[in-house]
């Protein structure tokens, strides 16, 4: 038998104890007991108590394969992507805890309302602005431009709200527009067909805009889509930096 | 923070960094050389290039470290608004005062 086949059915064998936040934002963990499975994935461990021993768990999940972003959870301390966070990764010990995810209210159980989340992209202006009048023509954009380059490197993001959950300066400045809105508005001032320019780099100026970012990478760390909102929230301090030099404003 | 306090604050601290390093070094310098307060005040006295630098510094500090003091109580205080960027307007002019007015004295001595 091949090393990794050992390795799969040692994984098989066993069992995992989940202890699992029950409430919302006041409550306590209760501990399941879990079969272990091969290539099992923390979302298959969380369903699978729902769906065999408590029903009234609340969860959130849709397409399973990384695509919607809806899974995330605080998987032993830290804010993961469940659908494709394999337990054999993420367990210590046969041990797992699932919390919801931080800085979000909770709902219910791991389910958190992510509606402040969502509000403050809008607020950051993480849309397309088109301008007055449409374009007559096709833009045309040079995949080797900088800044498409700048831009490809943020437009994976899932929405997942990993980064949010991890971001110390959303829980000590709760207005704080965050990394994911933040990298999606650098994503938009590198798309040269957009006219909503100033109002953006306005938008994510201030106190809840990209200079209060410490730079902690904690969001770069755990964005499961592998992108750099810290690096993305550099370039917006960078061109409104620039700005107020060139205009004082 | 805005743009405009971001890049006062950027700014002052490339300032600083070279300021505190001078101001360091010749403080090694002097000492290690054996001056005494008397020998140093004998060189600062009337020195113009002296009073420049410290006038630099010292305005630099008062820029940067309230600037740095206010996102600092934002975060760990529910201190905010009008009262708060006043209150750091004060500790600005307290820092430039006392910071001026000490730099003066050993110009003057
Ligand atoms: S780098 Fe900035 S946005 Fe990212 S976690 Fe740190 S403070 Fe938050
Ligand atoms: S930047 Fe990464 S962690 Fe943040 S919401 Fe997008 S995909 Fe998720
Ligand atoms: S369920 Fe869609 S990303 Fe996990």
């Amino acid at each position: 038998m091949s090393a990794a086949a050992t390795a799969a059915r040692a994984d098989a064998d066993g069992q995992l104890t989940v202890r699992v936040w029950r409430g919302a934002e006041h409550g306590g963990f209760q501990t399941f007991q879990v079969a272990r499975r091969a290539n099992q994935t923390i979302l298959d461990v969380v369903t699978e108590i729902q769906r065999e021993q408590d029903a009234t768990l609340a969860y959130r999940y849709a397409c399973r394969v990384g695509m919607c972003g809806s899974c995330a959870m605080v998987v032993n301390g830290r804010p993961r992507w469940t659908c494709r966070t394999r337990v054999a990764r993420a367990e210590e010990g046969g041990q797992i805890t699932l919390e919801p995810m931080r800085n979000m209210p909770v709902v219910k159980d791991l389910a958190v309302d992510m509606e402040s989340f969502f509000e403050k992209w809008r607020d950051a202006k993480g849309f397309f602005e088109p301008g007055e009048t449409p374009a007559n023509d096709f833009a045309v954009v040079r995949p080797d431009s900088p800044e498409r380059a700048q831009a490809d490197a943020g437009v994976e993001c899932i929405n997942c709200g990993v980064c949010y959950s991890a971001c110390d300066v959303v829980s000590w400045n709760p207005e704080y527009l965050g990394p994911a809105a933040l990298n999606r508005a650098w994503t938009l001032v590198n798309d040269v067909r957009d006219r909503g320019q100033d109002a953006r780099l306005d938008a994510v100026s201030g106190d809840a805009g990209c200079h209060s970012c410490h730079s902690h990478m904690s969001c770069t760390e755990f964005c499961p889509k592998a992108l750099a909102p810290t690096y993305a929230i550099a370039g917006l301090k960078r061109v409104t930096a620039r700005r107020v030099w060139k205009r004082g404003s | 923070m805005s743009a405009r306090l971001y890049l006062a604050q950027r700014l002052t601290a490339m300032v600083l960094a070279f300021a505190v390093t001078v101001h360091l070094v010749t403080i090694v310098y002097a000492v290690r050389g054996g001056l005494t307060a008397g020998d140093i005040l004998a060189r600062t006295t009337g020195n113009v290039g002296f009073l420049a630098f410290y006038v630099v510094f010292v305005i630099a500090a008062a820029i940067h470290a309230p600037i740095g003091l206010r996102s600092v109580l934002r975060e760990w205080t529910p201190w905010r608004g009008r009262s708060l960027d006043l209150a750091m307007l004060g500790v600005a002019a307290v820092i430039a005062a006392l910071g001026l007015r000490a730099a003066y004295a050993v110009y003057a001595a």
